[in-house]
């Protein structure tokens, strides 16, 4: 490496990469995390981008990040970060409030012409003194100019040398926080397998970036990061989208059962239909279906037949699908429904995170029709959940409802490849031969789970009929009684409580003898608490913490938790969905509630704020 | 057609549940029309899926001593796409209606039949909603005085061949609820079909839309007004077969053989196998006014099959890359080792 003057050694440091949406932040972001982890560092990934694909160039709405934190014991994005990155002066505006004090900014001084300034509604022609950064250091790049001669003899258009621009920063940053370029390399290598004309540019233009890097050293500061002490083994950088694909394919190995996935495009679900998609090759069967009905309706019909049968939305998708999930209520057919949540209601906020589809997972259907619902809390928990998801439908036979979201969907963080054996056997309950006699009808229960037997289609003895119509306890023929209706209604509601036994019970951190304040969450916002609380009890606010994985049912023993402490103080990106259902439940419990609903995740400081008000009022 | 020898009579199809169709329903003869069918098929009832959507005619599976599944309003052909290419080696049959099938379930239609899916779709057309007790359908015809449209209604309808052709069905047939034969013969091609194969049964409503077949399926008058489509057959029609179809322009025309000099040369033949669907739809379209309405195998063509090419594409790609579980495929991509 190179001899670095002037090098900080930090625990952790966050990068945020900020252009346009064409000038391929995501890209460089990406690779930046990669090489990261590769060298041992955590990361924690977040990826905030416009919903237009293309907005005008150089205009405020079209700006693309992405920002990473890596080192150690990273459990968020950051809130703020260390160096900016910004490839036109539209970026500054939209992303220097997200600096840290005395941070770096990293600005293509080649972008900041006149009509560039114009565009980002800049009135003066110097961008930093508009904007009033007083207190950052700020690296004036021509990261345009240095690109195009770097690229002067490639042969290559503008056009092509152009977008290459994101990778000069690249190498800058690769330099700035010493990190190796042959990982990176390799990794350009992958990506343009296909063009070795435009990875070798991409090569000549990392390297430049690195070398104009050295050039100038003296005049910023570089950083060393400490890498973490964590369990030894194959790791990868895995994001959550990718990671619920993975876990599904974990559990159909697991379960002996085939994956049958229907899906239909949607932000920003729809990584998990692409990764599927291309997982053909591992036997899954993933079909893009005419529109969301039809993506959860064909899953219905692939469980019907014997499949571990999944289909994959975002909300507004899910209101689209809420009938067919009731169809599979009353047929009690397992079937897998992620949801990954995005800003609402109607179109809403596409890219944006929220947790606001909660009551839409546990009550957003017709009738009396309860399913379990679930949420992973990170990137790398959308594996176990997805698994999760699985073993409760097909072992309990029910729709279950997975609450993903953009933030944990679209983030990253290094993941230890799992073996095979490092998960249980998932044991669906498919009609044993000895009953396939013909006189075996549908809703024959197991009295101490109240789950019904699963014929597979095919098998003789066991030709049944399933359907929409309310249908006998006993015979399984159709039944308009209303007492057998009144019956059914709370066999599949006690069907679906009585998962709470094969669920792990909740577990707290931070307990103390001091600490009469639990702050709880659910879903994805799990890194973001879980540091604020680490940050209170280091302050000397001793608060207990937990985070919510499984919604319906709750773990047996939370009720019992909530009532331990003299208040709860319930933390979600919605209105205060998650209060109001364990209100419901526990009326016997203080709960207090921090809600936020920007589309974007929590910062760990507005927390530790919230928390400090609430406790402070009430004392 | 080929005809496999069955071991099973039409009784192994029917399940022990009372039929609730209303006496007289048209329904009643397409039942037994289809269990009759399947005994010919001879797929045993284990090897057989009935799925159906919502309304009268989706009641059907619940007759039938097969795998069954009564779902959701028009969502029938996206759940039998599902379970088809699930579990592909079950014969698959769909029931609609013409308001499940066409109206609210249209685009699940359009699109099973474009990706040709192998399944068999029963589609029963009354013309009006019985279930909900008499509203019009996509198929009543412009005019038609029911109970959300008491002044008549201000639409066209669809003639539901026309939009099978336009979603690029390889497989049409139309039959009359009265006609048995012509009705079990024909659900029978459409099992044989590979790929999407549609049935429309013209079926009276005799509670809500009583004789709107009247017209074609009369006794007195259907030898005029209809014409059974026969593989490698002469077009004729008529008691006694004295009326031919001939092309005349871009056009077809009913003309006596024998008279004004046409002779039964000049009669076309079917055939439900050509490639080019122009004469199919022009035979599809006669509606029993100038021209005889086609009953029969319209069309019947061959065409990549989306089960089967699903099937082949997973099976082709899992052999050629080789990996044996998902751990394979990870440790074959960007990895790094933390000791």
């Amino acid at each position: 490496m190179t001899d670095q003057t002037s090098v900080k050694t930090l625990e952790k440091v966050v990068v945020r990469f900020s252009g346009d949406s064409g000038d391929g932040m995501q890209l460089a972001g990406n690779i930046f995390t990669n090489v990261s982890a590769g060298v041992g560092n955590q990361v924690s990934t977040f990826p905030d981008y416009p919903a237009e694909i293309r907005a005008p160039q150089g205009s405020l709405s079209g700006v693309s990040g992405f920002q990473v934190s890596i080192g150690k014991e990273v459990y968020t994005p950051g809130d703020q970060c260390d160096v900016l990155v910004a490839m036109n002066p539209a970026a500054l505006k939209q992303n220097y409030r997200f600096l840290k004090h005395g941070g770096v900014i990293i600005l293509d001084i080649d972008s900041c012409k006149e009509s560039d300034l114009k565009k980002a509604l800049f009135t003066s022609d110097n961008p930093i003194a508009e904007l009033g950064i007083n207190d950052a250091q700020v690296l004036e790049v021509p990261v345009s100019s240095m690109t195009k001669a770097a690229l002067a003899e490639s042969g290559l258009d503008l056009k092509s040398v152009m977008k290459c621009r994101n990778i000069f920063t690249l190498g800058l940053v690769c330099w700035l926080f010493d990190r190796p370029l042959e990982s990176a390399l390799r990794m350009l290598r992958n990506k343009f397998a296909k063009k070795p004309a435009v990875y070798e540019a991409n090569a000549r233009v990392l390297r430049a970036g690195y070398d104009y890097g050295h050039n100038i050293h003296a005049s910023v500061s570089t950083y060393r990061i400490e890498n973490d002490t964590i369990t030894s083994g194959v790791y990868t950088d895995i994001n959550g989208n990718t990671a619920t694909a993975w876990g599904l394919i974990m559990a159909s190995e697991k379960s002996g059962r085939p994956l049958f996935l229907g899906s239909y495009p949607i932000t920003p679900a729809t990584d998990i239909l692409h990764e599927l998609a291309k997982r053909k090759d591992l036997g899954v069967k993933a079909v893009q279906m005419e529109d969301e009905i039809a993506g959860v309706c064909s899953a219905i019909g692939a469980s019907f037949a014997g499949n571990l049968a999944v289909t994959s939305t975002s909300g507004p998708g899910l209101a689209l699908k809420s009938e067919g999930i009731g169809l599979a209520v009353i047929a009690e057919l397992p079937l897998v429904v992620i949801d990954v949540m995005r800003g609402g209601p109607s179109t809403g906020l596409p890219t944006k995170t929220e947790q606001t589809d909660l009551m839409q997972a546990l009550y957003g259907r017709n009738g009396e029709s309860p399913v379990a619902v679930v949420a992973p809390v990170s990137p790398t928990d959308c594996f176990d959940m997805a698994f999760e998801a699985s073993r409760i439908a097909l072992e309990h036979m029910t729709p279950v409802i997975l609450l993903s979201d953009a933030f944990i969907g679209n983030g990253s963080s290094a993941w230890r490849v799992p073996e095979a054996s490092d998960y249980p056997d998932i044991k669906a309950p498919v009609l044993p031969a000895e009953k396939a006699d013909g006189n075996w009808h549908p809703y024959e229960r197991n009295e101490e789970t109240l789950v019904r037997y699963w014929a597979i289609p095919g098998t003789e003895g066991a030709t049944h009929r399933l359907g929409g119509l309310e249908k006998d306890a006993n015979t399984g023929a159709i039944s308009t009684d209303p007492f057998n209706h009144e019956r059914m209604v709370r066999l599949r509601r006690e069907k679906i409580a009585r998962i709470s036994a094969d669920i792990p019970l909740q577990k707290v951190c931070y307990e103390s003898a001091e600490a009469d304040t639990l702050l709880l969450g659910w879903g994805g916002t799990y890194g973001h608490l879980r540091i604020a609380a680490a940050q209170l009890n280091a302050l000397g606010t001793p608060i207990a913490f937990t985070q919510l994985r499984y919604i319906n049912p709750l773990p047996s023993n939370l009720g019992e938790i909530l009532r331990h402490y003299k208040r709860v103080i319930v933390a979600e990106l919605n209105t205060g969905m998650l209060a109001d259902y364990l209100q419901m439940q526990f009326p016997e419990v203080n709960i207090s509630r921090i809600n936020k609903i920007q589309g974007q995740p929590f910062l760990v400081s507005e927390i530790v704020d919230h928390v400090n008000n609430i406790l402070n009022s009430n004392n | 057609m080929e005809q496999t020898p069955s071991t099973y009579s039409p009784a192994n199809y029917k399940s022990d549940q009372n039929v609730r169709w209303c006496p007289g329903c048209g329904d009643h003869a397409v039942l037994n029309c289809l269990h009759k069918a399947m005994a010919t098929i001879g797929v045993p009832p284990h090897r057989t899926a009935v799925i159906s959507g919502i309304g009268c005619s989706s009641r059907l599976p619940y007759y039938c001593n097969t795998y069954g599944f009564h779902t959701i309003h028009g969502r029938a052909a996206a759940i039998a796409t599902g379970f088809k290419v699930a579990n592909p080696d079950m014969t698959v049959w769909q029931v609609s209606g013409d308001g499940d099938g066409l109206a609210i379930g249209g685009n699940h239609f359009i699109h099973c039949l474009r990706r040709n899916v192998d399944i068999n779709i029963l589609l029963l057309n009354n013309k009006i909603y019985g279930l909900t007790k008499g509203q019009y359908s996509p198929t009543s015809p412009r005019g038609f005085v029911s109970k959300s449209s008491p002044y008549g209604t201000t639409e066209d309808p669809f003639v539901p061949a026309e939009l099978a052709f336009g979603a690029r069905a390889t497989f049409f047939a139309r039959s009359l609820d009265v006609e048995l034969q012509i009705t079990q013969e024909t659900m029978a091609a459409a099992a044989h079909h590979r790929g999407a194969a549609v049935v429309e049964v013209l079926q009276n409503c005799v509670i809500f839309n009583n004789g709107t077949h009247n017209w074609v399926s009369d006794k007195e008058t259907r030898a005029d007004r209809t014409i059974h489509l026969m593989e490698g057959r002469k077009m004729l029609f008529g008691k006694n077969l004295e009326k031919g179809l001939v092309q005349e322009g871009f056009s077809l025309k009913a003309v006596t053989v024998g008279q004004d000099g046409y002779t039964l040369d000049d009669v076309l033949t079917h055939d439900p196998h050509s490639a080019s669907d122009i004469l199919h739809r022009q035979l599809a379209l006669m509606d029993g006014h100038d021209l005889p309405l086609a009953i029969g195998v319209i069309r019947d063509v061959e065409a990549p099959v989306y089960n089967e090419e699903v099937s082949a594409q997973v099976a082709q790609i899992s052999s050629s890359k080789g990996f044996g579980s998902l751990r394979d495929m990870i440790m074959a991509g960007e990895t790094w080792i933390v000791k």
